[in-house]
């Protein structure tokens, strides 16, 4: 019984998100073009390349993000996360001298674990996510710089690992291997999110705790899940960050966790919980990063480029507000 | 960037040589020292990262060679201000004949800063200084000079013309603002036909990687690019990779580190900037020694600079005050 309403009320969300899907979507396209008359650079196949290569960080964040906030939780400690999990990769490669696959499947693993130790304390210790993934970034910023002498770990003895993101896919046009990624975790998270029993579950702790409670589902175990899950997206990125500077950076990484988060908004899913997309999330961390590239193609000064951002933020917000008072 | 990079797993050696400072400053055997040999306290923003590292090693060149006792301490992260206030309390408890400063914050300072001079510490501000009237002299990097001196480098090595853009670390902080008006204004004054058609800031290396690349495809007939500090400077260096358009931009950048290192000596980077640490290390003590021994001192002292490039960056002088 408790699967079918389960199924029942995430149809409806899903119907009721696509319509900001197609807000988003509009805006998206609308920025495109007029980026594209503004400046003849935009619209240059390398540009594009660079715009993907721009989101590819942050989107991956947001993807894992996505269940995080669909399950009307938060996840504060995704960007310096990353920057911890690209830190572990040096250590696991170069310090240790672990074999490539070694290294990134350590590195994404640990990913998942910081998303655990978050899990927990939210849904055992039962601290607020804010403050318990507060508390997570403070700790994985500390914790980076410690671990790596605060000194950027270079991956001497194992230099292919620079190829996970630069690795050129299609030979001569430098589309690189990075973005691959980016698209089939989009997939991937898609398919999670509307089709297993993790999506399912993520709507409904979302929309109603207490009832997926009452309805026998272990909600704590299930968070403890998803926190986790969403950790390793943290992984993914910081491996792919680590890969692109060909180096561990233990600083930086900081605000990225707030473009993640705004990316996931824009697209429509809802801080509240219960409702939420990949195609959503996508579509705003394609947003983000158009919107940030076209500023810097057109050379608008950069106090300027944080205003208009700032804006479509609030404007995606405000939208989303008007269509669930309407709904 | 260094400002950044500062280590955090100090806090162990700071306190244990603060708390091992402390006791003698109580039974005054710390007085007792002060007479045979003058002491010099440095507190410093950071202590692990090379950059401080280098400075501790020209104020203890300068402690052998003007035999005075010198100690070095700072805060564990840059930006622990508490922390750093706390070293400076237990330092000026021990009454030292000079203290050598580097304010994380020169606001909180202040109310130490005025019981210095009550307590007739004469105080000598290094690295970016002390925002207060009661240092002496202030010895620190001329940023101002040393992005000139960018510029200067820049400008010959694209033939006096031609399109360049600015990656700044920083658009706020003293280093970030000096860094950009000294490259600024000196081609302004002395080269009418560069034009400087963009600047941007970020220190991150990635973020700043994603900006560079934007500014190289929006001006593909641009000659150069000077990136302010590490962070900016990587960024830059892999623009130019990930675009494979090495050699056909000149890169100028600040400050070292392997990146940079590595870029200079493959030849995608020309040359950069580097400070001084050693000297100011080294011209703090010197200053402090001087106004000990009452003499009067400039109100401020340049630490140096260099510029490096391929041809010099195994001279031992520029190898000593690069980090990897």
């Amino acid at each position: 019984m408790s699967t079918t309403t389960v199924q029942r009320r995430s149809l409806v969300t899903n119907l009721r998100g696509s319509l900001q899907q197609v807000l988003a979507a509009a805006s998206l396209i609308l920025i495109f073009i007029f980026f594209s008359i503004a400046s003849p650079y935009f619209l240059l196949p390398a540009n594009l390349i660079g715009i993907l290569t721009a989101a590819t960080v942050t989107g991956i964040l947001a993807l894992g993000t996505t269940f995080v906030i669909i399950t009307g939780g938060i996840d504060l400690s995704i960007g310096t996360g990353m920057v911890l999990c690209a830190v572990m990769a040096g250590v696991f490669l170069t310090y240790w001298g672990w074999p490539l696959w070694a290294g990134v499947i350590g590195a994404i693993l640990f990913g998942g674990l910081i998303g655990f130790v978050n899990g927990v304390a939210i849904s055992v210790f039962g601290l607020p996510p804010f403050i318990a993934t507060l508390g997570m970034m403070l700790v994985t910023a500390g914790l980076a710089l410690v671990i790596s002498g605060t000194k950027p770990i270079y991956f001497k003895s194992t230099p292919d690992f620079q190829n996970i993101m630069n690795l050129s896919l299609i030979p001569g046009a430098r589309f690189p291997l990075g973005v691959g990624i980016f698209i089939v975790l989009m997939v991937v998270s898609a398919l999670i999110l509307g089709r297993t029993i993790v999506g399912r579950y993520a709507f409904s702790i979302g929309s109603n705790e207490a009832a997926t409670a009452l309805s026998g589902v272990n909600v704590r175990r299930w968070k403890i899940f998803i926190y986790s899950f969403a950790g390793l997206f943290v992984g993914i990125a910081g491996v792919l960050a680590a890969s692109r500077l060909s180096s561990a950076q233990p600083t930086g990484g900081q605000g990225l966790e707030l473009q993640a988060i705004a990316a996931v908004v824009i697209g429509g899913t809802s801080l509240q919980g219960g409702r939420g997309s990949i195609v959503g999330t996508v579509i705003g961390s394609l947003i983000v990063a158009v919107l940030t590239n076209g500023l810097r193609v057109t050379a608008v000064p950069q106090e300027w480029q944080s205003v208009v951002v700032g804006c479509v933020i609030l404007v995606a917000v405000y939208l989303d507000m008007l269509r669930r008072k309407g709904a | 960037m260094k400002k950044r990079l500062i280590g955090a797993a100090i806090v162990i050696t700071v306190v244990a040589a603060s708390l091992a400072g402390c006791a003698p400053a109580g039974s005054g055997s710390g007085d007792g020292a002060s007479a045979a040999k003058p002491y010099i306290a440095l507190i410093s923003k950071g202590f692990k990262h090379q950059f401080w590292q280098a400075v501790k090693q020209g104020a203890e060149q300068a402690a052998a060679e003007f035999n005075v006792t010198v100690t070095f301490e700072g805060a564990e992260e840059e930006g622990n201000v508490d922390q750093q206030i706390q070293l400076l309390q237990t330092t000026l408890d021990k009454h030292p004949d000079a203290l050598g400063f580097a304010a994380i914050d020169s606001q909180a300072a202040g109310p130490l800063m005025d019981q210095a001079k009550q307590d007739g510490i004469p105080v000598i501000a290094f690295d970016s200084g002390v925002d207060s009237d009661v240092p002496v002299t202030t010895a620190s990097t001329d940023n101002l000079a040393a992005a000139a001196e960018a510029a200067k480098h820049m400008a010959d090595l694209i033939g006096h013309e031609g399109k360049i853009a600015l990656v700044i670390h920083d658009q706020t902080s003293i280093t970030g603002v000096q860094r950009r008006d000294g490259f600024v204004d000196y081609m302004k004054k002395n080269e009418p036909n560069i034009t400087i058609v963009d600047i941007q800031y970020s220190g991150d290396p990635l973020v700043a990687t994603d900006l560079a690349k934007a500014i190289i495809t929006a001006n593909p007939d641009l000659k150069g690019l000077y990136g302010s500090n590490e962070g900016a400077a990587i960024g830059i260096v892999h623009a130019v990779q990930e675009l494979g358009i090495t050699g056909k931009l000149t890169v100028v950048g600040f400050d070292s580190g392997k990146d940079q290192i590595d870029a200079i000596n493959s030849g995608l980077m020309a040359g950069a900037i580097t400070q001084n640490p050693v000297g100011i290390g080294y011209e703090t003590v010197k200053a402090a020694v001087a106004i000990i021994n009452g003499k009067t001192v400039a109100k401020t002292i340049d630490t140096g600079f260099f510029w490096y490039d391929k041809t010099n960056i195994t001279d031992p002088k520029i190898a000593a005050v690069l980090y990897q």
